[in-house]
């Protein structure tokens, strides 16, 4: 059967039966750089396409529905604008930071997508620590986040960095907590082991409760990360123009805009590898006959489902709920989310060791 | 005590968004509840008085009923009304003022409507049509009555 495994398989063996292995790796290197590139541009181009349809019919409107077949081709067109468009850098702005800061950003979630299972056996670094690496990069971003705003020489640019800034670390927590309770059932930090211990059942199914609400907190945590609404206090449009990349115009805009979409593609593909199986088809119990259907499903098919589904279920948070006031983002998270995911953890920990879970 | 109030609180909360969820989701899955409508593909009939622009009303015979009387130049609030006269000689040889050319800039309308009512043979009214885009500036400047155009017979 022809799977995305076996065509890396017979790219690598092809390479070294041809050139030397040290040329193999920095040819591989190479095609898995542009690889991601090519991922980013198409995951730009569909997400927020995506976005837009998904937002219009939310809000009983009909969206794009001019260029291309019922406006499939309208992001391409935004993207073609947006080339053409001046790169302005004002006056007063520190260049080479305010330069350099989209490409921070663009990077970090670019590096987030190494250890990322997208299919069997095809990964780009299953790294014996993926987890705390995907954790430790992306709190990266924020960086980049505060260099734009700061380097912008703009005061609705500097405050929208410092809220992202805040909001950031302060939901880092909960998120890391809430990826520690897998990590407890598992035993690993290892991408590929937290996989393959979901064979007999994804973790939300596997460890009920606490697997349950380490979800419903994960996501949360996500949503704020990502800069997104109801959480979108970095932007938000009706105070601060657009936070951090108010000064941004041109690709630069669009390298921002491409990593906040790239940004939640990534932190759903942790949500869908940590809850939801990665690409491990849906396995009940002792149903052989069901069981045996479903591995006929192509293993990436099922990871893109469960990645989509998870930022469907962000962009339904989106489009309901209202914008918080910082206060109150920050109540959430120091006053209930971070009490929550601590006693939570405890309650994995017990049903960990007591074998609780199936 | 304390711990109920806490607990009750994200209970509601959690309600509350999700009601909220289950509206929008609705909306998503029910697209006959659309409401907006494909603009030039779709017309939607306007209102009876909805004003657009201003015309001079002509008959079947290239016939108006503009004397001429400048009203509605005076009644215009931003002068978006020039008339211009000249004297027709009747058969008898009588000087009679009329109407050579209505201009209108409808860059400076505001379809206020006070023309309209200040007109008193009511020979102007209010149209429907809206779609006023063109290139040039100039081109919104208009000549309203037709070339050839007369004053209707016993209109004074």
């Amino acid at each position: 059967m022809l799977s995305l495994e076996t065509i890396t398989n017979n790219v690598h063996d092809w390479l070294n039966s041809h050139v030397s292995n040290t040329w193999a790796t920095i040819i591989e290197m190479v095609i898995v750089g542009l690889l991601v590139i090519g991922l980013f541009a198409i995951l730009g181009l569909i997400l927020v396409l995506m976005e837009r349809k998904v937002s219009a019919f939310m809000q009983i409107r009909v969206g794009p529905n001019r260029v291309g077949f019922k406006g499939s081709l309208q992001t391409l067109a935004d993207t073609l604008k947006l080339v053409l468009k001046e790169g302005l850098t004002p006056k007063g702005a520190d260049k080479f930071l305010f330069n350099l800061a989209p490409y921070i950003v663009m990077c970090a979630a670019m590096l987030i997508l190494a250890p990322i299972a997208f299919a069997n056996n095809f990964q780009i670094w299953d790294i014996n620590i993926g987890v705390l690496y995907i954790s430790s990069i992306s709190s990266i971003s924020v960086i980049g986040i505060l260099m734009a705003g700061w380097a912008s020489n703009n005061k609705y640019s500097l405050l929208g960095a410092m809220r992202s800034g805040a909001q950031i670390v302060s939901y880092e927590l909960s998120a890391g907590f809430s990826v520690l309770c897998i990590v407890i059932l598992t035993g690993s930090l290892k991408i590929s082991d937290i996989i393959n211990a979901q064979q007999n059942g994804w973790f939300i199914f596997k460890g009920h409760i606490p697997a349950i609400i380490s979800f419903i907190i994960f996501i949360i945590a996500v949503t704020a990360e990502t800069n997104r609404a109801p959480f979108d206090l970095a932007e938000a449009e009706s105070e601060l123009t657009a936070g951090f990349h108010t000064e941004y115009s041109g690709m630069k805009f669009a390298l921002f805009f491409l990593a906040e979409y790239v940004n939640i593609f990534v932190v759903c593909a942790i949500g869908a590898i940590l809850f939801f199986g990665g690409w491990m088809p849906l396995h009940i119990g002792n149903w052989h006959g069901f069981n045996h259907i479903m591995d006929y499903i192509p293993s990436s098919l099922w990871f893109m489902l469960k990645v989509f589904g998870l930022i469907f279920l962000i962009m339904w948070f989106r489009w309901t709920f209202p914008r918080l006031r910082v206060d109150q983002l920050l109540n959430l998270e120091w006053k209930y989310l971070l009490p929550l995911s601590l006693v939570n953890l405890l309650l994995m920990t017990i049903v960990a060791i007591m074998g609780w879970y199936f | 005590m304390f711990l109920k109030k806490y607990i009750s609180e994200i209970w509601r909360a959690v309600k509350s968004l999700l009601k909220g969820m289950k509206l929008t989701g609705y909306y998503f899955t029910h697209h006959k509840e659309i409401i907006t409508q494909n603009y030039p593909e779709v017309k939607q009939p306007l209102p009876e008085r909805f004003r657009g622009e201003v015309v001079l009303i002509h008959d079947e015979n290239n016939e108006h009923a503009c004397t001429g009387c400048t009203a509605c130049e005076l009644a215009c609030p931003n002068g978006t009304i020039k008339i211009i006269t000249k004297f027709d000689v009747s058969a008898e040889g009588k000087k009679k003022k009329a109407l050579d050319t209505f201009v209108y800039h409808l860059e400076l309308c505001t379809m206020c409507n006070l023309c309209i009512e200040a007109c008193p043979t009511s020979a102007i009214k209010m149209a429907q049509n809206f779609e006023h885009s063109v290139f040039n500036r100039n081109d919104l400047t208009k000549k309203l009555n037709k070339p050839g155009s007369k004053i209707r017979e016993g209109v004074e």
